[in-house]
């Protein structure tokens, strides 16, 4: 029973492909693993919206949506049709077929992402041997449609946008995938299905999640700054920065395309959480060893809801950065580090089992942390804010 | 040489061929962006996984935008009306095709070398690992000491240009 609630999707689409003929059976398996994806995420998408937005009014001490149907849970859906409806204006000067392609690509590259992420126990689409390559090279792609949209729209907030988007993209690349090359240090393999066995056994009631080691630790906050840049997520949000740049990239779409965009955020949103879950959080493993009869999905998918969670109290919570803050945070404080755990990790793989590389390894890491953070704060940066204008 | 192969060949020098012929600077660089695209679609179509997805992450995700960046960053994306063509295009044509023939002699050429396989091999990325650390460890030495010192003169580069302005 347990373990029929375990691969209850797995099963479902043996079922339905087996009423068809031999020959179509692949085929079918495929499309229908594949309309799952498209039909599960922004449905979750739309759930996160109203989550979001009441997660953000408790915040705030105000009330949140809550006019369409009780609590304000259908408010996706009045959304939806209002997106849907609304006009589609493309600017006289915009660069029409650049302008259209632009949302269309950004939700093509992410939605690839979806692929390779083990949502539970035999639950991944394709299991490939380079996986999380596969992953950065899609979420890589995702950039040059970022800036597509801010480039064709011909508008200088557009343009502008665009510019930080990828700018801060291409900076925070660098911590993401010095951050997740540990794990594959660690576990020998790029298969995300590898990476999430490896994590599998538990020690004393506790699983071998790699955040409980010193190393997956520091790895997986970095990884957590990293992905909220790469997502443009506050505290980073400044590509988007209402105060002082409108929109950003996406000033100058309106109706569907600009709820694509929207969507594409999101999704984005939820498959680099998925990909963290999957590095550091033990995937669709469960957290103590008496829940492992609690079915594999229900983990991955509460790992992940909690990971949103996060993104969205961060945003209740901090202030946006400064656009000289955030590349000084990538390239002085985080990529150093990063550089560090690398070396870290070769340690820990290299000492040996016992409680000495827990201690050396934990030591190393805190003291570079430290010694880092209070090096910048001697520095004293703090104090009236200076402007330096372009010539 | 399957269906697949021709379409994903005339995609590549579609890209190819617009990334030279239109006007628009970064429209250029969006074609050009199609071929790569294209080329990493082929490595994949021989199923050399890792070098399909490295093309993808390093030619799309960080080449192409270089390029856009440096094209917003020079001068305005407004091109002349007419296009830009160079004078000296028949030289460049002679230089292309010698190029080219070089590529193509040593392709031929290492075919007759290379024993002939006929079973696809099946290659981990474990087994690129180990020989990049291993057989070709000193290519990828010389590879790493080069990108430190084209990183090494960016930094010079921008570090004197700081200096001009105090």
């Amino acid at each position: 029973m347990i373990n029929t609630l375990d691969q209850i999707f797995v099963l479902l689409r043996h079922w339905l492909v087996s009423f068809l003929p031999a020959a179509w059976q692949p085929l079918v398996g495929v499309l229908l693993s594949v309309a799952a994806i498209v039909c599960l995420f922004p449905a979750l998408f739309a759930l996160t919206t109203v989550f979001e937005r009441k997660g953000l009014a408790r915040i705030q001490n105000r009330l949140g949506p809550n006019r369409v149907g009780p609590f304000g849970l259908l408010q996706p859906i009045a959304d939806g049709i209002k997106s849907l409806t609304k006009e589609d204006i493309v600017p006289l000067s915009a660069d029409a077929a650049v302008h259209f392609l632009a949302p269309v690509l950004l939700l093509v590259a992410v939605f690839m992402g979806f692929a390779v992420l083990p949502m539970g126990r035999n639950m991944v689409f394709v299991d490939m041997d380079a996986g999380l390559l596969f992953y950065f090279a899609m979420s890589a792609s995702t950039e040059l449609s970022v800036f597509m949209a801010g480039w064709s729209s011909r508008n200088k907030y557009s343009l502008l946008g665009a510019m930080r988007a990828v700018a801060q993209m291409i900076s925070y690349e660098v911590p993401l995938l010095l951050s997740s090359v540990v794990v594959v240090m660690m576990t020998g393999s790029l298969s995300l299905t590898k990476i999430v066995a490896a994590q599998s056994g538990f020690t004393w009631g506790l699983p071998h999640w790699f955040i409980f080691t010193p190393w997956g630790c520091a790895g997986f906050v970095m990884y957590a700054i990293a992905t909220t840049a790469e997502t443009n997520r506050s505290p980073f949000d400044l590509p988007e920065g209402e105060s002082e740049l409108v929109a950003g990239y996406h000033t100058e779409y309106s109706g569907f395309k600009f709820a694509l965009f929207f969507l594409g955020e999101y999704l984005a949103m939820f498959s680099i959480s998925g990909l963290g879950t999957t590095l550091f959080l033990g995937g669709w493993s469960a957290p103590f060893s008496f829940l492992t009869w609690v079915p594999s999905w229900i983990w991955f998918f509460s790992k992940l809801m909690l990971s949103i969670f996060v993104f969205i109290w961060m945003r209740g919570t901090l202030p946006r950065l400064r656009q000289d803050q955030l590349m000084n945070f990538a390239w002085k404080f985080v990529l150093p580090l990063c550089l560090l755990n690398l070396m870290v990790v070769a340690l820990w793989r290299f000492m040996g089992d016992g409680w000495l590389r827990w201690v050396i390894c934990s030591a190393i890491l805190i003291g570079a942390y430290a010694t880092m953070g209070w090096g910048e704060m001697r520095r004293g940066k703090i104090g009236p804010r200076s402007y330096r204008y372009a010539e | 040489m399957s269906f697949v192969f021709y379409i994903l060949a005339a995609l590549t020098v579609a890209g190819g061929l617009a990334a030279m012929l239109l006007k628009n600077t970064v429209h250029c660089a969006l074609a050009l962006t199609v071929a790569f695209a294209g080329l990493a679609l082929l490595f994949l179509n021989l199923d050399a996984q890792f070098a399909g997805f490295a093309q993808i992450l390093v030619y799309i995700g960080a080449v192409a935008i270089l390029v856009v960046f440096a094209i917003l960053l020079t001068r305005g994306s407004e091109t002349p009306r007419d296009g830009v063509f160079s004078r000296t295009w028949l030289v460049g044509l002679v230089i292309a095709a010698g190029v080219f023939a070089v590529l193509g002699w040593a392709v031929i050429g290492s075919v007759r070398v290379l024993p002939h396989e006929t079973a696809v091999p099946t290659v981990t990325v474990l087994q690129i690992g180990n020989a990049l650390v291993s057989r070709y460890v000193l290519p990828l030495e010389i590879v790493a000491v080069l990108l430190t010192a084209a990183m090494i003169g960016a930094v010079i580069v921008a570090m004197h240009e700081k200096e001009g302005q105090k």
